[in-house]
């Protein structure tokens, strides 16, 4: 029994050295510089969040903090000033969260249907369209900002939180399309075949076989969107109002507002606080993050 | 929802029309319709409002005599062509670390690769705090005894660009370093192989076999870091605000402020205009050398 098993099996060779080589040593040496290097200021912005200002002023940025205290986040979230308002973040984070979700769910579900019509339902001009999308996704926005202004003032929606959905929607067109476009061309043909010889239309089709078979990539374009949206800062600024300023607008404004005395403990909580949704996805998301970002890098 | 049948023809694949209305939009109103319209009234005096008033390339005249615009202009290329360089250099040496089959690969991967999903905003915020010269890195080796270092980019405009460098590198290396490593990857075994039999040295192997093989990714990766850098703005806000005076400006803060608050269109449409020809100086001979000669996929 043995024996059979073990016949297939050939050693593979590097495993099991464990020498401290010259070049092992340099090797895990440069990674270990370059990884404090990344997590630094991570490590900062937590320590400074859970110190109280004296200590700060005394202290070190790198040290832990002799008396933690939770003040700065409680702070940072409900009494932090922004203009007028000392609300704190929440109100930011609460925009946000009414931004990013529908934003979200609606972009996908547009993108996902037109990437299934590109690839099983072909016509006239579609290729042509699809190349100006990704073309589209490379201007910079600065350039579109205004016509955009226009158009949502048009629309009534101009300075809402529709306004702002319908442009993180037209916005994450590109990406998501690609995304949809290049997953749904890698499923076999026949069964979209098999489905048209069946009399299966076109939403009964989406609904009923491309959807069930495609939940990975759905999973991948909810976290590319979920992050990006969340981290919007410049159509966050340009088409809402200040009651409505997405977090990363109203963490700006904390921070770098010029009243008043600055307080690094707050500022550092409330920056922490903004980067908390991302850093959740992606500590939650692991490789579904990475294969996200690379689609954006590999073309159809 | 808006498509009325003309024709015949229209009917087929209604649904799929229907599917599609939302980038046929996207496309001709947004990206085709909004970039032209821009570009159109860059040729007006439009101040508060857009007005069609004719007045051929003056706001492009202004523009370019403009301090601002030229103080921000060599920022962002010379911000540009640093950060170019590190990204993929630093990317590509991370990725070659992280291909030495060495343990702890993935957790080594997860903490190069978070900062990428956190926003420029936080980034720079962070930053910020780090290079605060009061309580900051300078501080810390001050109290060590080192009385007259400094170390204080952000408030000296001939080092404030640096200052941004380390920060922007600190968010987007993980991710060249990514795209590097699945480049790294899709080499096939077999070149190793024989580099090894040659007798020819690793080192050697990466310069003159690997890299010359990874020619599309550098280029994808070279477009992709490119067209960002053009767009640059969130981090300069939230890190410098574009000081110390203009040390920091970069074009896509200029376009906000004419746009936006000193209510002078002309001016901001000539310079988003300016932005867009920057992109498409890079985009155009990619896309040329892509797509040009052969057609696939």
């Amino acid at each position: 029994m043995a024996d059979v098993s073990m016949a297939g099996v050939q050693p593979r060779g590097a495993k099991p050295r464990r020498r401290f080589s010259g070049s092992n040593i340099m090797l895990y040496g440069v990674l270990f510089v370059v990884s404090v290097y990344y997590l630094l200021p991570l490590w900062v912005m937590v320590m400074t969040s859970l110190k109280g200002m004296p200590e700060i002023r005394m202290g070190n940025i790198f040290a832990p903090p002799v008396e933690i205290t939770f003040q700065p986040w409680v702070k940072a979230w409900s009494e932090a000033c922004t203009g007028l308002n000392c609300d704190g973040l929440s109100r930011g984070f609460w925009n946000s969260v009414l931004i990013t979700v529908p934003s979200v769910i609606i972009s996908i579900i547009v993108a996902s249907v037109n990437g299934y019509a590109l690839v099983n339902w072909r016509f006239k001009g579609s290729e042509v369209f699809f190349t100006i999308l990704i073309f589209g996704s490379f201007i910079p926005y600065q350039i579109m900002l205004y016509p955009i202004v226009i158009l949502l003032r048009e629309l009534g929606i101009y300075g809402t939180l529709y306004g702002l959905i319908l442009v993180h929607t037209i916005f994450g067109m590109p990406i998501l399309t690609l995304l949809f476009r290049n997953y749904f061309s890698s499923l076999p043909e026949e069964l979209f075949k098999a489905a048209r010889v069946d009399g299966a239309g076109f939403w009964r089709i989406y609904f009923q076989i491309m959807v069930p078979m495609s939940l990975p990539i759905f999973v991948v374009a909810l976290i590319l969107q979920i992050t990006g949206i969340w981290n919007d800062f410049l159509f966050g600024v340009v088409f809402t109002k200040p009651e409505i300023y997405p977090m990363t607008v109203q963490l700006n404004n904390i921070v770098n507002s010029v009243q008043g005395v600055k307080e690094y403990n707050v500022n550092m909580a409330a920056t922490l606080l903004t980067g908390l949704v991302p850093l959740f996805v992606y500590f939650v998301s692991g490789k579904l993050f990475v294969r996200g970002i690379a689609a954006g890098a590999v073309k159809g | 929802m808006s498509g009325k049948p003309r024709g015949l023809r229209l009917f087929r694949n209604l649904n799929a029309k229907v599917a599609a209305v939302p980038m046929v939009l996207t496309t001709l109103v947004v990206f085709v319709g909004g970039t032209l319209w821009t570009v159109l009234y860059s040729f007006t005096n439009s101040k508060l409002l857009p007005r069609w008033q004719f007045v051929g390339l003056d706001q492009y005249k202004r523009l370019w005599s403009n301090d601002l615009w030229n103080a921000a202009i060599w920022n962002l290329a010379f911000y540009g062509v640093m950060s170019l360089i590190f990204t993929i250099a630093m990317g590509f040496v991370l990725a070659v670390l992280l291909d030495q089959k060495i343990r702890f690969e993935s957790t080594f991967r997860t903490i190069m690769l978070y900062p990428f999903a956190l926003s420029f905003i936080v980034t720079g915020l962070v930053w910020q705090w780090i290079l605060n010269p009061e309580m900051g890195i300078q501080e810390v080796v001050r109290r060590m005894g080192f009385e007259t270092f400094t170390f204080d980019p952000l408030h000296n405009p001939d080092t404030v660009l640096y200052g941004l460098l380390i920060a922007g590198l600190w968010q987007g290396t993980g991710f060249t370093m990514c795209l590097m490593l699945a480049g790294l990857r899709g080499i096939d075994e077999d070149i190793w192989k024989a580099a090894r039999v040659d007798g020819i040295p690793k080192w050697k192997t990466y310069l003159f076999v690997v890299i010359p093989m990874m020619r599309p990714v550098f280029i994808t990766t070279l477009v992709i870091v490119a067209a960002g850098i053009i767009k640059l703005y969130d981090l300069v806000v939230a890190q410098t605000a574009g000081g110390p005076g203009n040390a920091s400006q970069v074009p896509a803060m200029y376009v906000y402020r004419y746009m936006f608050t000193a209510q002078n269109l002309g001016q901001g449409f000539a310079a988003s205009t300016m932005m867009l020809l920057s992109v498409l100086i890079v985009l155009i001979p990619w896309a040329y050398l892509e797509f040009g000669g052969k057609k696939h996929g």
